[in-house]
């Protein structure tokens, strides 16, 4: 009876859910982050500059006159606080929309979860291409872009400015994303240049303190090109051992993540070595650099850490740009004061945004297309690091599989013309 | 597996051997004396490395020559041993050493939590990197590898030095017979009036400060993170227990093997290079549960 009950009035309650609803005091935003552990070289430049962004916006009036107020759950604490918390947030919490998470492992575990609970979720930083190609989503998406595209996109700089190698070697953190973005590198350089000899496959555990003995056996080795798709303490040591060393002086160091480590490792990362930005972040952005909007983040940013901002910046920019873009969309869509659940899932599906970088969209499987921006490491003296030169920008779109295609297989279908195929803007710097 | 790189594999061991020892040095020593297990070790390496990279950051801001890199990190050892090690025995292990010997295990896991975050309230999170000392030393070249003088031929010496050092300071002065007396037999050492609470204090000051010593040396190989501390406790107890509990050249034996069979590893099969260090405790353990040197009754230093 008590069942029959529910269900009416369930019945009853649905057709009013396509109607708007009422106009809450504050749009709550639960943001997972980590404030903890190696990865907060990452979570902590995004925690800050959220606080900027949620700070500008509520001083222009919020959306539609409604303060956002973001509360931090750390991805730190571990999987199982993370999933209480984020459910809590959810739940009773009163969170309108999450934003989790910085791990790909965080991500695999809570995009359903997002589902579970029907809270709208943008999976704003995290890698794994898998998600959307295991699984349909309605409530998740992902206002960036994924491994697959990062790394296609290092490929292509690769071939592009060192069409002659000959070897290769990979020093990867021995976890999911290690494994799974050298498995996507690999894939491309066997289609696309199928004559490179992979010489080593090293898998140190992540958060090594040691890299000595994968250094002497490079030495060893030679091998043209060294790829590390390592990042935070991990990148920062493998390269200034390998620089103490002499290895930068004779392999050219292929670094998908470096940009998040060029202030940190100062003068040790020599000219002459490719660096990403896992999409086009890059404090000194080729398009972006002279915009108003640009420039004024930047010195707050730089006011309030004393930083330079590193890519996961420009991911939670990202993800604040879609959230806001989704809700006035949905307002003016709808015409109402404030948008119910359903009229904003319906604003993101498709949805056009900008953060720091280039516009992105989200395509029908709720994947942003995002840009990516590689280059060349340089020490010009104008900082005290190194910079880039010779930046090439990647339109996302030829980046990614067709929408329902698994990225392996889609790669295995490609051949040596995709490198020209691609639409790409070339910088000096 | 052709002898050049036998010898770059076992040139690797040798350095990375040395740098576990000096870690593992200090907790046996605490462990043949004052029979505790301290996981707080692993919170004073990192300290002691934490602490190097600031004072050496800062001199070198003040326009000292890098060389100054190296009595600063026998500074930092100093301060973490004083400031951290003796209060830390002097305060809490004192008044638990009568008791079993999980609660010991707890206290000083619970020191090493708190100081774990300790160091995230003073460092913060960024990993920080600081080589002048390293560099200063310049490079030496050999088979066609280049490696650093400072882990090819300076973390070796010292950890010789600190093995040697130590063996002769136990045996043949005063200080050292008394330790070896307390940890023969406390009851009867403080019956011919030798003060057993000075003994533990003066060793767990020594063995935090070679903690310390151990990260100040680590510290410009090595980005500065948080939980780099968990990290070395585990692989100084893996050594510490294979040679067996409390046996300094025993310690100095199983760092050389976990060393070297970790740099084999990466040049035969890498896949298991992070397991060797546990498979040879394991093997170790299996074949003698007290370990390679330990005896299964009296545990001596």
């Amino acid at each position: 009876m008590k069942n029959l009950l529910t269900s009416s009035a369930l019945c009853m309650a649905l057709p009013m859910a396509a109607w708007a609803a009422d106009k809450p005091e504050t749009l709550k935003i639960g943001m997972t982050t980590f404030l903890t552990g190696s990865a907060s070289v990452f979570g902590v430049p995004a925690r800050d500059a959220m606080d900027i962004f949620v700070e500008n916006r509520n001083a222009e009036g919020g959306i539609n006159g409604v303060p956002i107020e973001v509360t931090y759950i750390d991805e730190g604490a571990g999987a199982e606080a993370l999933t209480s918390e984020f459910r809590r947030m959810a739940d009773s919490g009163g969170a309108e929309v999450m934003l989790a998470a910085i791990s790909s492992g965080n991500c695999q575990t809570l995009a359903p979860l997002a589902e579970d609970l029907k809270v709208p979720n943008l999976m704003w930083d995290c890698g794994t291409q898998r998600i959307f190609e295991e699984a349909d989503y309605e409530y998740v998406f992902r206002p960036q872009g994924n491994a697959t595209s990062e790394m296609l996109a290092a490929v292509a700089y690769l071939l592009k400015t060192h069409p002659d190698f000959e070897t290769i070697a990979v020093v990867n953190q021995d976890y999911a994303w290690g494994r799974d973005s050298w498995e996507i590198f690999h894939t491309a350089l066997e289609v696309m240049k199928p004559d490179v000899e992979v010489v080593g496959e090293f898998f140190p555990k992540f958060g090594s303190p040691d890299f000595s003995t994968e250094i002497s056996r490079l030495q060893a080795l030679r091998p043209d090109v060294v790829l590390s798709t390592s990042w935070g303490g991990d990148l920062d040591t493998f390269v200034q051992q390998a620089f103490q060393r002499g290895l930068m002086n004779t392999s050219t160091f292929v670094l998908p993540l470096a940009e998040s480590s060029l202030e940190r490792l100062g003068n040790a990362l020599p000219a002459g070595h490719i660096i990403g930005a896992r999409g086009d972040h890059y404090f000194l952005h080729p398009e972006r650099r002279e915009d108003e909007d640009f420039t004024s983040f930047m010195a707050q940013y730089k006011e309030a850490t004393g930083g330079i901002p590193v890519y996961s910046v420009f991911h939670a920019s990202q993800a604040f740009a879609a959230l806001t873009a989704a809700y006035e969309k949905a307002i003016a869509d709808n015409d109402v004061d404030w948008p119910s659940e359903e009229q904003l899932l319906a604003a993101l599906d498709g949805l056009e945004f900008q953060g720091l970088g280039r516009k992105l969209h989200l395509r029908e499987d709720h994947q942003g297309v995002e840009s990516q921006l590689m280059g060349t490491s340089v020490q010009t003296g104008e900082y005290p690091f190194a910079t880039l030169e010779n930046i090439m920008i990647f339109d996302g779109e030829g980046l990614l599989p067709p929408v329902g295609e698994e990225s392996t297989a889609w790669i295995r279908t490609l051949d040596a013309g995709f490198v020209d195929s691609l639409s790409v803007e070339t910088y000096e710097n | 597996m052709n002898l050049t790189i036998f010898l770059l594999a076992l040139f690797d061991g040798i350095s990375y051997a040395a740098l576990v020892f000096i870690v593992a040095l200090g907790l046996t020593l605490i462990f043949g004396v004052m029979r505790i297990l301290n996981i707080a070790h692993g919170s004073l390496y990192a300290i002691g490395a934490y602490a190097t990279v600031s004072l050496t950051g800062f001199f070198l801001a003040l326009g000292f020559a890098p060389v100054f890199a190296f009595p600063l990190m026998l500074v930092s050892a100093v301060l973490v041993g004083v400031l951290l090690g003796g209060p830390i025995e002097w305060l809490l292990l004192r008044r638990i050493y009568d008791k079993p010997e999980v609660l010991q295990l707890l206290v000083t896991f619970a020191v090493f939590m708190i100081l774990e975050d300790v160091q995230r309230l003073v460092w913060g999170t960024q990993p920080y990197f600081q080589a002048s000392a390293l560099q200063a030393l310049g490079n030496v070249t050999v088979f066609g590898v280049t490696y650093t003088v400072y882990q090819l031929i300076l973390l070796p010496m010292v950890a010789i030095g600190l093995l040697l050092g130590l063996r002769f300071f136990l045996r043949h002065t005063v200080i050292g017979k008394l330790i070896l007396a307390t940890t023969e037999d406390r009851e009867a050492a403080q019956s011919i009036g030798i003060d057993a609470e000075r003994v533990f204090l003066f060793t767990f000051t020594v063995g935090a400060v070679l903690a310390g010593l151990g990260g100040a040396l680590a510290s410009p190989t090595t980005s500065i993170l948080p939980g780099m501390g968990a990290d070395m406790i585990v692989l100084s107890f893996a050594v510490v227990a294979t040679a067996g509990l409390g046996q300094i050249g025993g310690a100095a034996v199983a760092a050389l093997m976990i060393g070297l069979g970790r740099s084999f590893a990466v040049y035969v099969w890498p896949e298991v290079a992070v397991l060797v260090p546990y498979l040879i405790m394991v093997l170790v353990l299996l074949v003698r549960p007290e370990g390679l040197f330990g005896s299964p009754v009296a545990r001596k230093i």
